[in-house]
């Protein structure tokens, strides 16, 4: 009884918090993503056909444009500089590979003092873990998946 | 006689004195609206140190210090220290006040130890049991964001209610007689949830806490909102104040002319960036020792309300999906 009347004084109060709490501008933020992203994106267009132009297949393009990428990402967290474009871009800034070198970056640099096995060892993926762990098991999944479906002969 | 009042406040028949109190802060507080009062700003976050958490015990180590300079006093003639921060097992503690030889109670109140220190330090003097102690308490915007949040050079996007964690340390020596001000009277709150998960809108998470030991306040010592010059909170926030004062309206209470939060007073929101305002055990330390103490101590504010408040979460308990108790003690202080 007590516990009942209890929750329905949290979701009161949950609610009432929800009310008085500011919230970002979603549009505006969306359009900051929608800029940044775009940006980096070209960027990694502007390399892949210079690349292209140096005579380079596609494929040897595509693994500078992600070096180069992730080059600039990581001196920029050395710098303390992405953070600042992530504060503005969001999403933007941290969907591309650029925002995955950032989070790898950024507990190397700030576990450095807890030494090279027990720091840096341990804690470097404490961001970027559950990407690497998912985008593995889903792409193992979606592989299972189209090995069953070329069985069945649908594709 | 005895000094138990009403339901869990204490009202001490010898008030407890603070004799002395020192802040130390770190270079966006000093940028911020109290910065000139601060005892030492220090522009290296580091603070000499080579990581986080020794520098947090440094800045413990210089507040510590500077309040007993200020006092004439040696740590010798300390008699307990009362002391906590925000890292787990409090290491920046344990480490900071290594060299004062001080019979040390290191405690845990979240962003309310400054409130809980004083407490307890007031108690046992005026049971007797000391003739000086020292209540001290400090936070680390690396060390607490490494602890608690992400790496500082992890980008992302704070939300509006979010608060920034303060670099600072506040100490504060009290005794039977002198200085200007006096502890008359406490009340030591409970731990109060009201079920928010969102650990980054702790405003709302301690808002209830807060409610819940000034109501009780009030209750216990039979006052009003106008028997204190201020009522002020340790780190609810522009969020958290808002919530507060409907709370105590809902009870019957308008404390919206006197209310004020540590966490608003210490950084300019316009220019510093710092969403719902500055948090952590430092906040109302600091602001407590810079602000506060000078205003009754001039006489200007002739008894005031201290209530810091804390969010009684951890990293696990987080992850664990569970939500964000929250706690206050308030501390009633007059001039004298």
């Amino acid at each position: 009884m007590a516990d009942v009347s209890k929750e329905r004084k949290n979701k009161e109060y949950n609610d009432y918090v929800k009310q008085v709490t500011p919230t970002h501008n979603l549009p505006l933020n969306m359009a900051k993503a929608f800029l940044i992203g775009g940006i980096i994106c070209v960027i990694g267009q502007f390399i892949m056909n210079y690349c292209g132009k140096l005579g380079l297949d596609k494929e040897t393009s595509g693994g500078w444009c992600s070096l180069i990428l992730i080059l600039i990402a990581v001196i920029l967290t050395g710098f303390n500089i992405y953070p600042k474009i992530v504060k503005f871009g969001g999403a933007g800034a941290l969907v591309p590979i650029t925002g995955f070198a950032n989070s790898v970056a950024a507990p190397a640099i700030e576990f450095q003092k807890e030494g090279q096995v027990f720091g840096i060892g341990c804690k470097i993926f404490t961001i970027a873990g559950p990407v690497i762990l998912y985008g593995i098991f889903t792409s193992w999944a979606l592989g299972f998946i189209y090995w069953i479906l070329k069985i069945c002969g649908v594709v | 006689m005895t000094q138990m009042m009403g339901q869990q406040s204490i009202q001490f028949d010898k008030a407890v004195h603070i004799i002395s109190a020192a802040s130390v802060v770190g270079k966006k507080e000093g940028e911020g609206p109290l910065g000139n009062q601060f005892d030492l700003v220090c522009e290296d976050p580091m603070f000499g140190e080579k990581n986080w958490e020794t520098a947090e015990s440094t800045i413990q180590k210089e507040a510590a210090q500077t309040a007993l300079g200020k006092a004439k006093l040696l740590p010798t003639q300390i008699r307990y220290l009362f002391a906590g921060d925000l890292l787990g097992q409090l290491i920046a503690t344990s480490f900071g006040v290594q060299d004062m030889n001080i019979p040390l109670f290191g405690i845990y109140g979240a962003c309310s130890t400054c409130g809980e220190s004083l407490t307890l330090g007031a108690m046992t003097i005026n049971a007797g049991y000391a003739d000086r102690v020292m209540a001290l308490t400090s936070s680390h915007f690396a060390s607490a964001e490494k602890e608690f949040r992400f790496p500082l050079e992890y980008g992302n996007q704070r939300p509006l209610a979010a608060t920034w964690t303060v670099t600072g340390s506040g100490a504060f020596v009290l005794a039977e007689n002198g200085g200007h001000a006096r502890i008359s009277g406490v009340t030591p709150g409970k731990v109060v949830d009201f079920g928010v998960k969102d650990s980054l809108n702790m405003g709302a998470c301690m808002a209830p806490a807060a409610c819940d030991t000034i109501y009780q306040n009030f209750m216990d010592f039979n006052r009003q909102p106008e028997d204190y010059d201020k009522i002020i909170t340790g780190d609810l926030g522009y969020v958290g104040q808002t919530i507060l004062v409907d709370l105590l309206k809902e009870k019957g209470f308008d404390i919206s002319k006197v209310h004020m939060d540590c966490g608003i007073e210490i950084y300019d929101r316009e220019t510093q960036d710092t969403h719902s305002g500055g948090s952590g055990c430092g906040c109302s330390a600091v602001t407590l020792a810079a602000m506060i103490l000078p205003k009754l101590e001039k006489g200007s504010w002739k008894r005031i309300l201290f209530v810091p408040t804390g969010a009684l979460l951890s990293p696990v308990s987080a992850h664990e999906g569970e939500t964000v108790p929250g706690i206050a003690h308030g501390v009633v202080i007059e001039h004298c």
